[in-house]
C-alpha cells in the first residue's frame, strides 16, 4: 500500500464506512442492553419513583449506601457474601490443576477419554436441574444419599434444613458441576509443555513426581495466573442463580447473599433505588479487585490479563 | 518420547502412578454416580425410589414416571417454549455475533481499537438487575416472549471467541485479493468469512445454545405469566418448590404413594430435560477444547 498511499486511503475510507454499518446493529444493541442500564445506576442516588422518572425524582446522595453498609441486616448479607465467595474460590480454584494434571499423566488412551467424558459433562446440566437432583437425592427420608449413609451407620442427615449444611452444599455441588470444564484449560496448557525439557529431566533421573512439580507446574504458571485474575472477583460478585434455588426459610440466614438481596429489594419489593445501591456496590468492589490482581500479577509474575 | 513400563518404573514412580489413576477413577465415579442414579431411579417402581431400594440399577423397571412427564401439560408446554426461544435465540446470536466479530477483526477497521473497548468494557460492568429491569419495563417487554431473547440477542465473550478465530485462522491474503477484484466488505463477510468459520460458528451454536436452554433466570425476573415460561421454570417448580397437591389426600399409604409418584416425576423430568443437551453433548465434547482455547486469549 505504500506505493499508491492516496488511492489506498480512499478504500480504507471506502471500507470503514461498510465496516460502521455492519456493526452498527450490535453497536446499539450494547449501547441500549448495557450503555443505557449503566446510565440507570443514578436512580442509586436518588428516591426514584416511576411515576416521577428517573430525572424527575428526588436526589439523596448516599443515603441508600450509607444504610446498605450500615444496617445489619445488610451487614449480615455482606458477611455472607465473602464467606461464600472466599470459601467458592480458595475450594474450587486448586481442584481443577490437580485434575488436569492426573489426566495428563495418564497414558491410557481410552481411559484418559472416559475420565475427560464423565468429568466434563455435569457443566452442561442446567442449575434448577443441579438443585433439584440435591434436594431429591439428599432428602432426609426418601433420599439415596442418607440411605447410603445409614449403611454405614451413620444417622440422616437433614441436609437443606440445617443452615450449617447451606456452605458445603453450595461449594461442593459447584465442584462437583464445574471441576471437569475448568480443567480444560490446564489439559491444554499441559500438552504444550515443551517436550525437550521433559527428556531433559528423565535423561537427568527427575522422578514422575519432580517433573510435574519442576516441569509441569511452572510451564502452566502463566495459565494459572490468568485463571487466578479471572475468578478472583467471584469473591464479592456470587451469582444469585444457584444460591435462590437452595435458598429457604431455614438457611436464609447464611444463604442471603448480595444479588438475591438485590432481587428481593428491587424486583420483588420495588425499592429501586436501595437494590440499585447494593448492586452497585458489589460491581464496584469486583471490578476494583480484578484491576488490583491484575497489577498485582503483572508485578509479581509478568502475566496479566490487561 | 519413550514412555516406561510400569513394571520398570522406580518404587517412587510406581506409588505417584497408582494414586494419579485411584484420584481419577475416585473424582470419575462421584460425578457419575448421581447421573446413572437419576437414570435408574427415573425407570424404578416410586415406593422402590422412596424406600431406599434403588441403589445403582433400576428396581421393577417401569415407564410410569415417563408417562406422568408427558401427561403434564404445562412441562409440555414449558418443553415447547423452551424450544422456541432457543430456536429464535440462536437466529438472532448468531448474526449478531458475526457482524460484530467481522468488522473488529479486520484491521482496516481505523475505529475498532475504540470500538472493541466499547463491547469489552461491558463484560467486566454492567448497570445491573433493576436499571435492566427498568428499562425492559420501559420498552414494554417485559412479560412478551421477546424478553426472553431480545436482552440476551449477543454475548461480549462469545463475540470475542468468534473475532479471534477470525483473526487467527482465516488469511488476510483472501481480504486483500477479493479488495483487488472490487468485493465489498460486506460481500467478503458473506461469501468467505461466514463459509470459513463454520466450525466457530458451530461451537457458538452449542455455547449460546446450552446457555439459553439451562437459563431461568431471565424468565424469572421478565416473566410472570405461567403460558409463557420455559422448562427451567416449570422444573422450578416441580423439583425445587415441590408443588404436589397433599390437601386432597387423608390416610398414610395415599401420601406415601403420591409421594413415591412426585418423586417419580421429578428423576423423570430431570431426564427428559437433560435429553436435548445430551444428545448433543458428543458432538459438544469434540468442540469443547477448540472454543475454550480460543477463548483463553486474551482480549
Amino acid at each position: 500500500m505504500a506505493g499508491n498511499a492516496k488511492q489506498g486511503n480512499n478504500k480504507i475510507k471506502a471500507a470503514n464506512w461498510q465496516f460502521w454499518l455492519i456493526i452498527a446493529l450490535p453497536m446499539i444493541y450494547a449501547f441500549v442492553f448495557a450503555y443505557i442500564p449503566m446510565g440507570g445506576i443514578i436512580i442509586a442516588f436518588k428516591d426514584y419513583s416511576i411515576r416521577r422518572g428517573i430525572m424527575g425524582s428526588k436526589w439523596v446522595g448516599f443515603k441508600y449506601f450509607q444504610q446498605f453498609l450500615t444496617s445489619t441486616s445488610s451487614v449480615t448479607v455482606i458477611k455472607n457474601t465473602l464467606i461464600l465467595g472466599c470459601y467458592n474460590f480458595i475450594a474450587s480454584f486448586p481442584i481443577p490443576i490437580l485434575l488436569a494434571i492426573g489426566i495428563n499423566e495418564v497414558r491410557v488412551v481410552w481411559y484418559k477419554k472416559f475420565v475427560q467424558m464423565i468429568t466434563y459433562m455435569p457443566y452442561f446440566i442446567s442449575i434448577v436441574v443441579l438443585v433439584g437432583m440435591m434436594m431429591s437425592m439428599m432428602d432426609q427420608r426418601t433420599g439415596i444419599i442418607n440411605t447410603l449413609l445409614g449403611l454405614v451407620g451413620i444417622a440422616p442427615i437433614n441436609f437443606f434444613g440445617k443452615a450449617e449444611y447451606f456452605r458445603h452444599l453450595y461449594v461442593w455441588s459447584g465442584i462437583w458441576q464445574t471441576a471437569g470444564y475448568s480443567s480444560i484449560i490446564y489439559v491444554a496448557a499441559l500438552a504444550g509443555v515443551s517436550q525437550d525439557l521433559q527428556e531433559a529431566a528423565m535423561i537427568d533421573g527427575a522422578s514422575r513426581l519432580q517433573r510435574i512439580l519442576n516441569v509441569d507446574l511452572p510451564s502452566i504458571l502463566p495459565t494459572i495466573v490468568i485463571q487466578l485474575i479471572f475468578n478472583c472477583a467471584s469473591v464479592v460478585s456470587i451469582g444469585m442463580d444457584k444460591v435462590f434455588l437452595m435458598q429457604n426459610d431455614l438457611n436464609a440466614g447464611v444463604s442471603e447473599v448480595i444479588s438475591t438481596f438485590v432481587y428481593k429489594v428491587g424486583v420483588v419489593n420495588s425499592n429501586f433505588g436501595y437494590s440499585t445501591a447494593a448492586g452497585l456496590f458489589q460491581s464496584l468492589v469486583a471490578f476494583s479487585l480484578l484491576l488490583i490482581v491484575n497489577k498485582t500479577t503483572k508485578k509479581l509474575t509478568e502475566t496479566s490479563l490487561f | 518420547m519413550k514412555e516406561t513400563k510400569f513394571s520398570q518404573m522406580s518404587m517412587e514412580d510406581k506409588i505417584v502412578t497408582f494414586v494419579i489413576y485411584a484420584f481419577l477413577t475416585l473424582i470419575t465415579l462421584v460425578i457419575l454416580y448421581p447421573i446413572v442414579y437419576v437414570v435408574s431411579a427415573s425407570f424404578s417402581e416410586p415406593q422402590a425410589v422412596i424406600s431406599g431400594r434403588v441403589k445403582l440399577f433400576p428396581v421393577d423397571f417401569t415407564l410410569r414416571g415417563y408417562e406422568a412427564v408427558f401427561q403434564n401439560g404445562k412441562l409440555i408446554n414449558g418443553f415447547l417454549n423452551s424450544i422456541f426461544y432457543v430456536a429464535v435465540s440462536l437466529v438472532l446470536n448468531l448474526t449478531m455475533t458475526m457482524l460484530c466479530a467481522y468488522p473488529l477483526s479486520r484491521k482496516e477497521f481505523t475505529a475498532r481499537g475504540w470500538v472493541s473497548l466499547f463491547f469489552v468494557f461491558t463484560m467486566y460492568f454492567s448497570g445491573g438487575m433493576v436499571p435492566s429491569y427498568i428499562l425492559v419495563n420501559k420498552l414494554h417487554l417485559l412479560n412478551t416472549r421477546w424478553a426472553m431473547i431480545i436482552p440476551t440477542a449477543m454475548s461480549t465473550y462469545n463475540m470475542i471467541i468468534c473475532r479471534t478465530y477470525i483473526m487467527n485462522n482465516i488469511p488476510d491474503d483472501l481480504y486483500e485479493a477479493g479488495q483487488i477484484d472490487g468485493c465489498t466488505p460486506f460481500r467478503y463477510m458473506l461469501q468467505v468469512i461466514v463459509p470459513l468459520s463454520k466450525s466457530i460458528l458451530a461451537v457458538l451454536l452449542l455455547y449460546y445454545g446450552v446457555a439459553k436452554w439451562n437459563d431461568y433466570y431471565n424468565a424469572m425476573i421478565y416473566l410472570y405469566k405461567d403460558n409463557l415460561m420455559p422448562l427451567t421454570m416449570v422444573m422450578r417448580e416441580i423439583l425445587i418448590l415441590g408443588e404436589v397437591d397433599m390437601t386432597k389426600v387423608s390416610n398414610a399409604d395415599a401420601v406415601a404413594k403420591l409421594q413415591g409418584m412426585s418423586e417419580l416425576l421429578k428423576y423423570a423430568t430431570i431426564v427428559v430435560a437433560s435429553l436435548p443437551v445430551v444428545m448433543l453433548y458428543p458432538a459438544i465434547q469434540k468442540h469443547l477444547v477448540k472454543g475454550v482455547m480460543v477463548g483463553a486469549v486474551k482480549g
